[in-house]
């Protein structure tokens, strides 16, 4: 077979970039429902990342692979206007609340039912959740190897790809046989821009839940045109032990969340007396902005 | 079983700094928990490193030694240490969250099936009680860590899942030698047993690291000094109150035109700009052009000896006094109320 086959893990995330007035609260604090929902930036770079080989070797493909709500559709919609092949979205009410380990086993099943494949690619971190763990436990999960913080592929063949990564001091590069989990650092080149006949072309690409919501009736389009198909996999479609989605599935448990509050507060005045200074003190422990 | 260890980062022979600031956070923890503290290893053969690693009160320091460790590879170093965790049972695993322990700590979590919380700035023993399901959990790691962008600051807590295992930034907590002579023993490994060779599958071609350079821009707590801290000497308390709290020293440009301080550390609009967690400008009169470099930093202490120096209206709580007698205060006072 001609060139790769090639998977990008892609998110859905809340701009948490540029917080801008209009998302704020009263009381200093952020309104999450008000941040736009965009595509994950590094994912965008992983994408391109997948673009770039594909230019350079005729025959790959790109699949688009999101896990998240049904509007989560938007972003494939998006992949494919620059060049991916397809998507696949994984929705299912039982992946609520979901940590990293429960969101990488889910995401490993529904990569091993696209077996087989080459190279498989993600962000580094997703900006919302920003813990930059789920690309290492999916390739864990698969049992593949992984490289992190990729900021250029340098060459890819049938059997290895070479890898620079991007260190806090420094870049390192490496060579691992395929198949291989990458995740694609801040430092990597953005993502091209949308191309206007692809947009023509997947303007009307949707899931069969959007199909059923929508009000035009394109039923007759998508039978002709089966790329118009966004995949749509539950729970089923993965043969998952639901023991290990969602709540149950996930170790870690969010106890308590405190908003950061942005807006200038009227400053106290203190003196130097030593009550002063203690009292301050222990209100900075407290509320642990020094540890 | 049930203590608490430290995965310890080396490069070129050093023991990361971070690795050192969780050697002594773990030292606490241990102390309140009444468990051991455990230290890991896994590089070349590096002499003498029992020497730096057991005065942070480590009672067993793990070493796997092997030319082929060094310089990083996820895949062995995972191998060796999920192995050394189901043979250890460790309460707590604790992970630096640099370019290394961001890559090794999610893949060795998700072998263990346990809960890893991601770039903590902050841990405590607390309790948690499960309302649906009616059950208190003692003793608990409560790990503290900034989400959305920095929008949000999440306590996380993994009940049931051991080791409770975190990854925690650099530079937010501080190192400190427990006992100089503290005796610790020091467990060799035998490699063999807990790798192969396809752990070695992937090979680094090339690789380039700089030594570290003065960067206080990743810090989240900045003291930063003016013209009115008076002299170099002075700075000292500056660097004093900045190491107690895991920070780093910044200044304005008339501190770095005095010579008190080099020009990397420059704040402002001809320096750098940073948006640390908290930034404590000292004797620093607060211009615009010093203002542009710092004003989004997310809480601002100022210590002045004028009410009416302008850096006073930005600032959260303005401590009217003098430097020397402020400072001093601070460093006392975090001591004697930090845990
Ligand atoms: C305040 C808060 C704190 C949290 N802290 C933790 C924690 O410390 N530990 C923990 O285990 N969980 C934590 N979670 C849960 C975690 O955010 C979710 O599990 C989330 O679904 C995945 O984590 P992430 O957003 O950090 O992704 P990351 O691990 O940062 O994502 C890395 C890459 O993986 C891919 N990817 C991630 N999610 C998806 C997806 N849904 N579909 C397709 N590709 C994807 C993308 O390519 C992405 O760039 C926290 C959640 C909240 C709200
Ligand atoms: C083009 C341009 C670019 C510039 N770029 C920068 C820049 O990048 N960064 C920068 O910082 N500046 C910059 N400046 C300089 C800036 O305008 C100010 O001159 C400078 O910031 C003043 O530094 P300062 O606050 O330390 O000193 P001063 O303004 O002299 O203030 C000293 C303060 O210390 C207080 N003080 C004195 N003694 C004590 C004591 N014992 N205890 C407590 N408080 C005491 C005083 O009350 C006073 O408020 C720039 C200027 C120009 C024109």
């Amino acid at each position: 077979m001609k060139g790769y086959k090639i998977i990008v893990l892609a998110k859905q995330v809340p701009d948490t970039r540029n917080v801008g007035k209009d998302a704020m609260k009263a009381n200093g604090t952020v309104n999450r429902a008000a941040l736009p929902a965009v595509f994950n930036p590094e994912d965008l770079k992983a994408l391109e990342q997948a673009l770039r080989i594909k230019d350079e070797n005729p025959g790959t493909t790109v699949t688009l692979l999101t896990m998240g709500p049904g509007r989560a559709a938007e972003i494939i919609r998006e992949g494919l206007y620059r060049g991916a092949d397809d998507g696949i979205l994984i929705t299912d009410r039982k992946f609520a609340g979901s940590d990293t380990l429960a969101t990488s086993y889910a995401i490993s099943l529904a990569i091993k039912k696209l077996s087989p494949y080459d190279l498989i690619l993600s962000g580094r971190q997703a900006i919302d959740g920003d813990t930059a763990q789920v690309g290492p436990q999916a390739a864990e999960k698969i049992g593949i190897p992984q490289i992190t913080y990729c900021e250029e592929v340098v060459a890819i063949t049938k059997k290895s790809i070479q890898i620079k990564r991007r260190l806090e001091r420094g870049v390192e590069t490496v060579e691992a046989p395929l198949p291989v989990l990458v995740t694609v650092h801040g430092s990597a080149p953005d993502c091209r821009s949308r191309n206007a006949k692809l947009l023509m072309k997947y303007k009307h690409a949707e899931t069969v839940t959007e199909r059923q919501d929508g009000t035009d009736d394109y039923l007759e389009l998508h039978d002709a045109r089966p790329y118009l198909n966004i995949h749509e996999w539950t729970v089923d479609d993965l043969n998952a032990d639901e023991e290990w989605l969602g709540l149950s599935g996930s170790p870690t448990k969010v106890k308590k969340v405190t908003n950061v509050v942005f807006t200038a507060k009227e400053s106290k005045v203190l003196g130097d007396k030593d009550d002063e200074i203690e009292e301050l003190i222990q209100e900075l422990l407290e509320n642990h902005t020094i540890g | 079983m049930n203590n608490i260890i430290v995965y310890c980062e080396i490069e070129d022979g050093i023991l990361a700094d971070v690795s050192l600031e969780l050697l002594t956070k773990g030292r606490k923890l241990a102390d309140e928990l009444k468990c051991e503290l455990e230290a890991v290893v896994i590089s070349n053969e590096v002499e003498g490193i029992e020497k730096v690693i057991l005065p942070y009160g480590v009672d067993t320091l793990f070493l796997a030694q092997e030319e082929r460790l060094y310089p990083y590879l996820t895949l062995p170093h995972t191998s060796i240490l999920t192995k050394l965790l189901s043979d250890e049972k460790p309460q707590i695993a604790l992970f630096g969250a640099t370019s290394i322990g961001r890559d090794l700590a999610p893949r060795i979590a998700s072998a263990l099936r346990c809960g890893l919380t991601a770039d903590c700035t902050s841990l405590e023993i607390g309790e948690h009680r499960d309302k649906k399901q009616k059950k208190d959990y003692k003793d608990l790691l409560l790990q503290i860590r900034p989400a959305f962008g920095g929008n949000i600051i999440a306590t996380i807590i993994n009940p049931e899942t051991r080791p409770q295992m975190a990854t925690v930034r650099e530079g937010v907590m501080k190192k400190e030698i427990y006992a100089p002579n503290y005796k610790g023993k020091v467990n060799i490994l035998d490699t063999s047993k807990y790798i192969n060779e396809e752990d070695f599958i992937v090979k680094i071609l090339e690789r380039h690291i700089e030594k570290k350079k003065i960067d206080i821009k990743n810090s989240h707590i900045i003291v930063s000094g003016g013209y009115g801290v008076g002299s170099k000497e002075n700075f000292e308390l500056l660097f004093e109150l900045a190491d107690v709290l895991g920070g780093d020293v910044g200044g304005s440009r008339a501190a770095v035109d005095a010579g008190f301080i080099p020009h990397e550390r420059q704040v402002g609009q001809t320096g750098i700009t940073v948006r640390p967690h908290l930034y404590i400008a000292c004797g620093i009169s607060g211009a615009v052009q010093h203002r542009a470099g710092m004003e989004e930093s997310a809480m601002i202490i100022s210590i002045n000896k004028d009410a009416e120096a302008p850096i006073n209206n930005i600032a959260d709580y303005a401590i009217i006094g003098d430097v020397g007698d402020v400072l001093p205060k601070m460093i006392k006072y975090y001591k004697k109320n930090a845990k």
